[in-house]
């Protein structure tokens, strides 16, 4: 260390004893497991009122059966990262369009609205009007709701977030729409999950389309994404969920089991690359290069008087 | 996007306080004056009640606060440079220096070279109070808020520790205490500027490194002082946070340092990313529009 502290050049020291500039997400777990399940239960309200609509009620009451599971553990996940999980009503204290959580809190609870009424509709046989109009609402803000997760982590200093604005919602959209078509195969009949199988592997290939953008567009910064565990993490997604996706996608077709096992590692591939993206932030703001690097860049290109 | 703007040398946001508004006030830390006597950190600490911050020998100079947290509001940075004398950058200062060289080389075995000159540098740092505030932008609760002052200030009683504002600081300033969920940083001492007082950190300061007042004065002050220092030599003396055409709309509380930020540990560029958040919704919508077009492409194929 003491080379460290008495550095030879003053230009020498692009940090402070190396220390990241920025402080780290202390979100834990919970919270990229509820990418993954608000994102699941936005597409498959989707997916249910697709079905619906074209005519196939089995997949349409499996997939609804989704959107109710995985937006029933979201708030769950939510409130149990709060510091203060007592307050989580303050969530709903104000509405704010500067804050993407503030604006997600309200489509969540929206959203959840519509999907419960929905499903208890559904399941009762009750209000037959209100519960088709409670599943075309849930179906519509479901689509934000698999996105707008990527603006939450996006519109934070973390440079690899930041930077990655662009092609974040087409991962986070994706990968929400990969993960539905995942989860109503594995619980649909075969014979009328044909949709789902094609969602699964259609989801996966625009999730791994807009992370391979992102990572060319961002070239060094994007380092965060293949190293560490972060890169674990990727590698062992991609894996899975490509291989998944032709399983289900292509061979799933006529074989129920390989449609099924594909889509299990869709699912499972699709939570490991949420989770990759959680910790390759995390990665990116623990190295003041990052953070220092692009800001130098982006005064070089705009020098000011 | 309807982010928080306030202007400098203005009422802090009138249009909200209306005739409650008051000055804005801040800080201007004029490093070339810190002494690394930490006595701002401790006043801090004794005034606002924060939590001690144990730690460990670092071996990073004299500092073992190491940055900005939960319970360290103000920090003092050290860095120790070696680098040549020079009449010209660093007063005069060095030629008593360079005469003290010479005489321990006269009178002993000991050799000096004038390339061995050093530097300590000493800083201060805090909460910026940005004019436009990542975490007051991103806080969901509104716990966050700007107070007549033109300062940013967390409600303690109403943070539900969601910890958003925490990767939203581009400088790494507000942090969420463990034990307590709740996220916390310098408030300028709110308390005692109701009281007409300044902060506990300037109060305590020996030297006025640390000076607080009305933020237009101390812009004024802070652009001679610099001019004052080019003038004796110090051609290093630079403003940080003092344009209010940086990326977050100029600091309440701004510095005067003697080397890039980043040497200190600060953001040379800092951006306030609420200004890209337009941008960011569009492609979240285009992306939704692409989830959509995706579930129902997949029953082009039949029902099956």
């Amino acid at each position: 260390m003491s080379t460290v502290a008495v550095p030879d050049t003053p230009h020498q020291p692009a940090s402070y004893y190396g220390r990241p500039v920025l402080k780290q997400p202390v979100w834990t777990w919970e919270i990229p497991l509820y990418f993954v399940s608000g994102g699941v239960s936005g597409a498959s309200a989707g997916l249910a009122f697709a079905a619906r609509m074209a005519g196939n009620g089995t997949l349409a009451k499996r997939a609804q059966l989704a959107a109710f599971g995985s937006i029933a553990v979201s708030p769950v996940l939510l409130i149990s990262d709060l510091g203060r999980p007592e307050r989580f009503l303050n969530m709903l204290r104000v509405f704010k369009p500067s804050s993407p959580m503030s604006v997600g809190s309200w489509l969540l609870a929206a959203n959840s609205a519509g999907t419960t009424i929905a499903t208890l509709g559904m399941l009762t046989g009750k209000a037959p009007r209100l519960t088709r109009a409670s599943g075309a609402a849930a179906a519509a803000l479901g689509m934000p709701l698999t996105t707008y997760t990527a603006v939450l982590i996006a519109n934070t200093a973390v440079p690899l977030w930041h930077e990655g604005r662009r092609e974040l919602p087409f991962v986070f959209g994706g990968s929400s729409a990969a993960g539905a078509g995942a989860l109503a195969t594995l619980i649909t009949p075969h014979e009328h999950a044909g949709p789902a199988r094609r969602l699964a592997a259609m989801g996966t290939v625009i999730e791994g389309a807009a992370s391979q953008v992102m990572e060319r567009r961002l070239g060094h910064l994007a380092e965060p994404m293949r190293t560490g565990q972060a890169g674990r993490l990727a590698w062992a997604a991609k894996i899975l969920a490509t291989s998944g996706a032709v399983l289900t996608g292509v061979l799933g077709a006529r074989r129920p089991r390989a449609a099924r096992a594909g889509a299990a590692m869709v699912l499972a591939g699709e939570i490991l690359e949420r989770w990759s993206v959680f910790r390759a932030g995390s990665q990116s703001a623990a190295d003041p290069a990052y953070t220092v690097g692009p800001q130098r860049a982006r005064q070089a290109a705009t020098p000011r008087a | 996007m309807s982010h928080t703007v306030i202007q400098l040398d203005t009422n802090a946001s009138a249009d909200s306080y209306g005739a409650e508004a008051k000055q804005r006030v801040g800080f201007f830390t004029d490093t070339s004056l810190c002494i690394g006597c930490k006595a701002c950190e401790v006043a801090c600490k004794e005034w606002n009640g924060v939590p001690a911050s144990p730690g460990a020998f670092t071996g990073e100079s004299y500092d073992n606060t190491g940055a900005l947290g939960a319970n360290s509001w103000r920090h003092v940075a050290f860095i120790e440079q070696r680098r040549p004398l020079s009449v010209e950058e660093s007063g005069p200062g060095s030629l008593v220096h360079a005469a003290a060289l010479e005489d321990l080389r006269s009178r002993s075995a000991i050799q000096p070279r004038i390339e061995d000159g050093f530097r300590w540098l000493m800083s201060s740092d805090v909460c910026k109070h940005c004019s436009e505030a990542a975490c007051l932008d991103v806080c969901p609760t509104g716990a966050l808020f700007r107070t007549e002052f033109g300062t940013v200030v967390v409600q303690e009683d109403v943070c539900n520790g969601c910890g958003y504002c925490i990767p939203a600081c581009p400088f790494g300033v507000i942090d969420q205490r463990s034990d307590d969920g709740r996220a916390w940083k310098c408030t300028l001492c709110y308390d005692r500027l109701k009281d007409d007082q300044e902060p506990a950190c300037a109060q305590a300061c020996p030297t006025n490194s640390i000076q607080f007042g009305e933020h237009g004065a101390l812009r004024a002050r802070a652009r001679e002082r610099v001019k004052d220092l080019h003038d004796q030599g110090v051609l290093d003396a630079r403003l940080y946070g003092e344009d209010p055409g940086d990326g977050v709309g100029g600091f309440g509380a701004f510095f005067l340092l003697l080397d890039e930020p980043e040497v200190y540990g600060l953001p040379p560029d800092p951006l306030v990313t609420t200004r890209h958040l337009a941008e960011t919704w569009r492609a979240a919508g285009v992306a939704a529009v692409v989830v959509a077009g995706a579930i129902s492409s997949a029953f082009l194929g039949g029902r099956r």
